[in-house]
């Protein structure tokens, strides 16, 4: 590709520089907005001539937010925690029950096995209201309704599909001759499985369990329908965060970028993970 | 796939467990699932009913009446009208900027690379706070957005706020999120592709347009399948982005299936024809998904058999 002109580099590099433009400037102008009082948010034509201010933040953390209307408690950390906790705690569950599911479907050739691999996939593809709609009428009469428990299970929808899938196919990788090995010298199943077939497809786990956590941090209705304020996790409550806080846009922009923060930093610390669960084994050859 | 692995066991298992475990392994994921399986045909029943949560004494078995009634309501075909612009609109720009960003950056280069991995954020970010993110950029006064359409002559140009240019917003919104998805997919797919052709191809002099309508988008359409199906699933069913941004006003702008499910549940209370909606949108994502699970496993295959 020498022969390409110096035109044509002149092109392509200012296309790359647009697109970058059109997609990282959002988070950048609202990392800026996070910074600023609302009058300097509010200048017209804007300007990034400005003494950045932190105060968005400690209001945040505090609890305390001013208004014009007077002194306001929000207390947004709360769905932070919820955030952390609701993904992290389905997280596990996930990795605890499809891991082992995911090997099962790998191995073993077995009546139904096809079968109850297809179903848990199509829970991937089946419309969340669904399921949400009639399950919030259930979980009102299971007392399940606003706890982290139904949450968490709920949550499986997202979380289990995925990890099953991506797991599965790095299991079916790894040659069974492996294992043989290490049986025939006189192992059990359970040893090889967790000696040999868990570690050799660590790559896939780890792909799968980031990209289930960032699915999880990033939902927003399973929250909006089965939880109340104090149990939603921060894509819910910042629209909430929203609606209590008018015209504070300054901290508005800050709740955005405290709740994304998380999944951009996870996604640029394991961006080769990412890239791998993302494209679910697909594309890999 | 490993007959072998079951036949011959080396050490000594009792038949019963040797049959036992894949069943065993798998159960306790099966079962956390059934639970979610009960409302699916709850769902089911409901949509056969007449169930309005403010009219209790009205609920009874009507059979098929709330789909009936669907063929001559004009809110219905607005919904389907709605949802299905909405993923055709989507699907098609964002595969068309995908496939072009795919390629701009098909070299590995350390700066492709990098730009790869930065494209990676806005698909990172969830749908609900990207839609917040770009209501505060579209905000009639003080949004940046706004604020640059007046440097070009565009004033009042009213975003999500204004029936004519509502979807357009949103839109926006669903291209920054997603783009990225069907980059990465292209990405990898152009990078995987055989380099002999390409090579035959340039030593011949093939005009460059030739090489890319002859040779790498037919080679490259599996990957355009499987990306494009699985965007498709996903768009028809889009909830965060236009419920956080406009809860699909205004007026019935925005009303796509899952927001108008929602909203006759909660605010309407009629939970028969919300159940309806969603068994509908449902068989249509069921197509769908059968369609493309089969192109995916095809893919697979041919991934694992190449690799």
């Amino acid at each position: 590709m020498d022969h390409t002109s110096t035109l044509e580099k002149i092109i392509r590099a200012a296309l790359i520089t647009l697109v970058l433009v059109f997609f990282l400037f959002p988070i950048f102008w609202i990392l800026l907005m996070s910074f600023q009082t609302n009058e300097t948010i509010l200048r017209i034509p804007p300007s990034l001539n400005f003494t950045p201010i932190i105060d968005n933040y400690t209001a945040l953390i505090t609890g305390e937010l001013r208004t014009a209307a007077g002194s306001l408690q929000l207390n947004f950390m709360q769905n932070m925690w919820n955030s952390v906790l609701l993904s992290t705690a389905s997280v596990a569950l996930s990795l605890l029950l499809g891991v082992p599911a995911a090997y099962a479907f790998a191995r073993f050739k077995f009546r139904l096995g096809e079968d109850i691999a297809f179903t848990l996939l199509s829970f991937r593809f089946a419309p969340a209201l669904l399921v949400l709609l009639p399950l919030s009428l259930y979980f009102k009469s299971l007392g399940l309704t606003n706890t982290y428990v139904g949450l968490i299970w709920v949550y499986q929808l997202i979380c289990l599909p995925l990890i099953l899938w991506i797991v599965r196919g790095y299991f079916e990788d790894i040659s069974p001759d492996i294992e043989h090995a290490y049986r025939i010298s006189g192992n059990s199943w359970w040893r090889t499985f967790l000696k040999v077939s868990l570690p050799l497809a660590r790559p896939g786990i780890a792909a799968a369990g980031l990209l289930a956590f960032i699915f999880a941090w990033n939902n927003f209705v399973f929250a909006l329908i089965l939880a109340s304020a104090d149990k939603q996790p921060v894509t819910v409550g910042a629209l909430a965060f929203v609606t209590a806080s008018g015209i504070q846009y300054g901290q508005i922009a800050a709740a955005i970028i405290i709740s994304i923060t998380p999944t951009l930093a996870l996604a640029l610390y394991a961006q080769r993970y990412l890239v791998e669960g993302l494209s679910m084994g697909a594309v890999k050859g | 796939m490993n007959a072998a692995a079951q036949t011959r066991a080396p050490v000594k298992q009792s038949r019963f467990m040797r049959r036992a475990l894949p069943y065993l392994l798998s159960l306790p994921a099966l079962l956390m699932c059934i639970g979610i399986l009960i409302p699916f045909f709850t769902a089911v029943y409901y949509s056969l009913l007449r169930y309005r949560m403010n009219l209790p004494q009205m609920k009874g078995f009507i059979w098929f009446d709330n789909y009936i009634n669907f063929f001559t309501d004009p809110k219905f075909w607005n919904t389907v009208y709605i949802s299905l612009t909405y993923a055709a609109l989507t699907v098609g720009l964002e595969l068309l900027i995908g496939l072009g960003i795919a390629l701009l950056l098909q070299r590995p280069s350390r700066f492709n690379n990098i730009a790869s991995i930065l494209l990676l954020l806005p698909l990172m970010t969830a749908p609900a706070l990207a839609a917040l993110m770009w209501k505060l950029m579209t905000h009639p006064d003080f949004g940046i957005l706004s604020y640059l359409l007046t440097l070009i002559g565009i004033t009042n140009f009213k975003w999500a706020s204004d029936p004519a240019t509502a979807l357009f917003t949103v839109l926006l919104v669903d291209i920054w999120v997603y783009t990225p998805f069907i980059m990465i997919l292209l990405l990898a797919g152009l990078r995987s592709l055989p380099k002999a052709p390409f090579e035959a191809a340039a030593l011949d002099g093939v005009p460059r347009s030739f090489v890319f309508f002859r040779i790498t988008l037919p080679m490259l359409m599996p990957y355009i399948i499987t990306a494009t199906l699985f965007r498709l699933l996903d768009s028809i069913q889009q909830f965060d982005i236009i419920y956080a941004m406009t809860q699909g006003g205004p007026g019935d702008k925005l009303l796509v299936f899952q927001v108008q499910a929602y909203l006759d549940f909660f605010q309407a209370t009629n939970v028969g024809r919300s159940a309806a909606l969603m068994i509908i949108l449902w068989a249509i994502t069921y197509a769908l998904s059968n369609v493309f699970i089969k192109q995916w496993l095809k893919l697979r295959e041919r991934a694992h058999g190449a690799g």
